[in-house]
């Protein structure tokens, strides 16, 4: 049997020719360092993107690339197709895995100095790689033709559109017509299938050939300073010294954390099941608040919190400087100290971006800067609030009830975190300052004096009024008592 | 210096008939690559180059006036103009429409001008609010609070036998014809 076997391998590599290659590949010295569970996610990153290939496959023999249909061909996926919702969820999770193991990945090779002489391109290549990625997690988003994706893509065109000049036609270009529609959807399947993926493989390629052809980033030793001049010959002389072939004596460990990577996938896919989808895709029902996904949630947080006018300037200035430094890095830095201990700036940076990118996205999970949509009819003012309150300070309550001002301020722990608290309102805004803030807004609040009357103007400011802690007075203005004759002279709100 | 003008004449009797004959193949393709790209370069920008020409706007029925109480802002919906046959329920869009009184309407986008969320109508508060990013907008479309750095889109209007009509077909963005509209006397009332 065994002759057998290696009579036909004999036979097809005499035709092939690859098996001498391939060996020469697999058994190309490394560094001995290099054999660490540090250099895992490379492999990592290729073993998740064959598993969305694979999954993605699968999907595609089920999903109609329809406006019309996209939406229930996923319902069917989810229900009726055996395991259809475990595909989907592998596809999903596959896809937060990939995202979050390219950027592990790129923050190693940035923190071990791979990106120096001579791995330059090798590390521009890997930018693309990451903005493909990127790009495949937004397009995917968008194949699942849910009220997410339609809005998403809403913001998508309204970023666009702000491209001066030719913003009008990036967005018919990106939409694939005047709104969004079944042209948008066939697009960004064509993008998500076809175009990124070929691009990503041919991309793949280049960049596992780099590493073949310079060799994987040695071990970086504090003192081992990069030079162009002799950098490649201390490492030809590191890998015969020093090295060892990379299958089986490194590869082990690639193998391990690739195995434990699918099955992390596959309990995820398998425990949270699969992403969506939420509501139909129909513009008509706007009873919705669009969310992107996870690796887009802090986008969403810093659109919110920018002051206006820097927006736009930063939506089309930001990413093209972050690209650029990204792919000048290596050209700007490709020499000197490898080791992370020696690079007291590229470990800070790393931890800035870090948690500002965590900061962002953990807002994003609250995000206190909407209005709660439906807290005026929810939650009546509690009890506590309105307990030996006279009438007038309870028709106030009424008012703030009925205006909805909890869509935006909160109440008794419940109520909209857009406009402050006002459970202690009173301690902070005089009755005079109330009343001008309700009236005529101010700081990120509307003006409601043509919305109240004066009679409910009053009522609602006395209520406001008795916001106050109990052994706390009310903030109150001390010329006032002057300017009304007399210390006896005290307006209702602020009796005790 | 002097030996230019014997370098020129031989670079040119060293092209061989095969090597001209490869010059010319490469040229042929070129002239074959160009004749095909003219149809691919339209096929790809035909939604860019069709919006440019004859435009995707028109005017579309809303519903009967007295559909909109005086005073009142209503939700409307229209089919876009411009459909194909895989499009679903996308053509379907939503919009405000306010009757301030007899012909005089406003119509304002479903999109918040920030970044294009549906933006929700509170009747009581007399407020447009955004769920997205937190933008507000009074009773007449103007920018009340928020990130959105202008008012809510309008769309242009008109009354026509009893008909509420507008003019739309293109997603309202900050880049789209509709953008600039706004603050114009609405075109007509009769």
């Amino acid at each position: 049997m065994r002759i057998l076997i290696g009579k036909i391998g004999e036979w097809f590599d005499h035709r092939l020719q690859l098996a001498a290659p391939i060996r020469e590949a697999a058994e190309h010295p490394v560094p001995r360092n290099t054999a660490s569970w540090f250099y895992v996610f490379g492999s990592a990153a290729l073993t998740v993107f064959l598993l969305q290939l694979v999954t993605g496959i699968l999907l595609a023999l089920i999903y109609v690339p329809s406006a019309g249909e996209a939406w229930s061909s996923l319902q069917a996926l989810n229900h009726q197709v055996a395991l259809g919702w475990f595909i989907r969820a592998m596809h999903g999770w596959g896809s937060n895995f990939m995202v979050a193991i390219v950027l592990i990945h790129m923050v190693q090779v940035f923190l071990f100095g791979a990106h120096k002489f001579p791995r330059e391109l090798t590390w521009v290549i890997g930018v693309f790689l990451l903005l493909m990625t990127l790009g495949m997690a937004f397009s995917g988003q968008v194949l699942r033709f849910d009220q997410d994706a339609y809005w998403g893509l809403g913001i998508g065109a309204s970023i666009a559109s702000r491209v001066p000049i030719i913003g009008p036609f990036v967005v018919k270009l990106m939409l694939g017509g005047p709104i969004i529609a079944g042209a948008t959807l066939s697009r960004f399947f064509a993008l998500h299938v076809f175009v990124i993926p070929g691009m990503l493989i041919a991309f793949v390629g280049l960049h596992l050939l780099m590493v073949l052809k310079l060799g994987i980033n040695e071990w970086p030793m504090p003192g081992r300073v990069v030079k162009r001049a002799t950098y490649e010959r201390e490492y030809h002389a590191l890998t015969k010294e020093d090295g060892a072939p990379f299958v089986p004596y490194a590869i082990w460990k690639d193998l391990f954390f690739a195995a434990f990577i699918i099955l992390a996938i596959a309990a995820c896919a398998f425990y949270f099941g699969p992403f969506g989808p939420t509501g139909q895709p129909d513009p008509t029902i706007i009873q919705t608040a669009p969310k992107p996904d996870y690796f887009f949630l802090w986008l969403y947080a810093l659109l919110s919190l920018l002051p206006p006018s820097m927006e736009t300037p930063f939506l089309l200035i930001g990413p093209v400087v972050a690209i650029l430094a990204l792919i000048l890095l290596p050209f700007l830095s490709g020499e000197g100290e490898k080791s992370w201990k020696r690079r007291p700036i590229a470990v800070l940076t790393v931890m800035l971006i870090a948690i500002t990118l965590g900061t962002f996205t953990r807002l994003a999970q609250f995000a206190p800067w909407s209005p709660q949509m439906n807290a005026w009819s929810g939650d009546p003012v509690p009890d506590r609030f309105v307990h030996g309150t006279t009438a007038l300070e309870r028709q106030g309550a009424l008012v703030f009830q009925v205006k909805q001002c909890r869509n935006c301020h909160s109440l008794g722990e419940t109520g909209g975190k857009r406009g402050p608290s006002l459970d202690s309102v009173a301690v902070r805004l005089t009755q005079d300052q109330l009343i001008r803030q309700v009236i005529q807004g101010g700081g990120n609040m509307p003006a409601y004096g043509k919305n109240l009357s004066p009679a409910e103007t009053t009522a609602l400011v006395a209520f406001l009024e008795t916001l106050h802690p109990a052994g706390q007075a009310p903030a109150r203005d001390a010329s006032r008592d002057v300017a009304l004759g007399g210390s006896s002279q005290k307006s209702p709100g602020t009796q005790q | 210096m002097s030996t230019k003008p014997v370098v020129a004449p031989s670079t040119v009797s060293t092209i061989s008939r095969r090597g001209f004959f490869m010059k010319l193949g490469i040229l042929f393709n070129g002239f074959a690559a160009m004749v095909v790209a003219v149809p691919v370069v339209g096929f790809l920008l035909s939604s860019v180059t069709r919006g440019r020409a004859s435009g995707y706007l028109s005017w579309v029925p809303l519903g009967a006036v007295n559909d909109f109480p005086e005073g009142e802002t209503r939700l409307a919906t229209f089919r876009n103009p411009y459909v194909m046959p895989t499009d679903g329920k996308t053509v379907d869009t939503a919009c405000w429409v306010r009757r301030i009184g007899g012909d005089q309407f406003q119509v304002f986008a479903i999109n918040c001008a920030h970044l294009g969320c549906p933006v929700r109508w509170f009747q009581q508060s007399g407020l447009f609010m955004c769920p997205c990013h937190g933008g507000a907008y009074y009773r007449d479309g103007s920018r009340a609070s928020g990130p959105p750095e202008r008012g809510l889109f309008e769309y242009p209007y008109k009354v026509e036998n009893g008909l509420v009509t507008i003019q739309a077909g293109e997603l309202p963005t900050p880049g789209a014809a509709i953008a600039s509209l706004t603050g114009e006397k609405p075109p007509c009332a009769s």
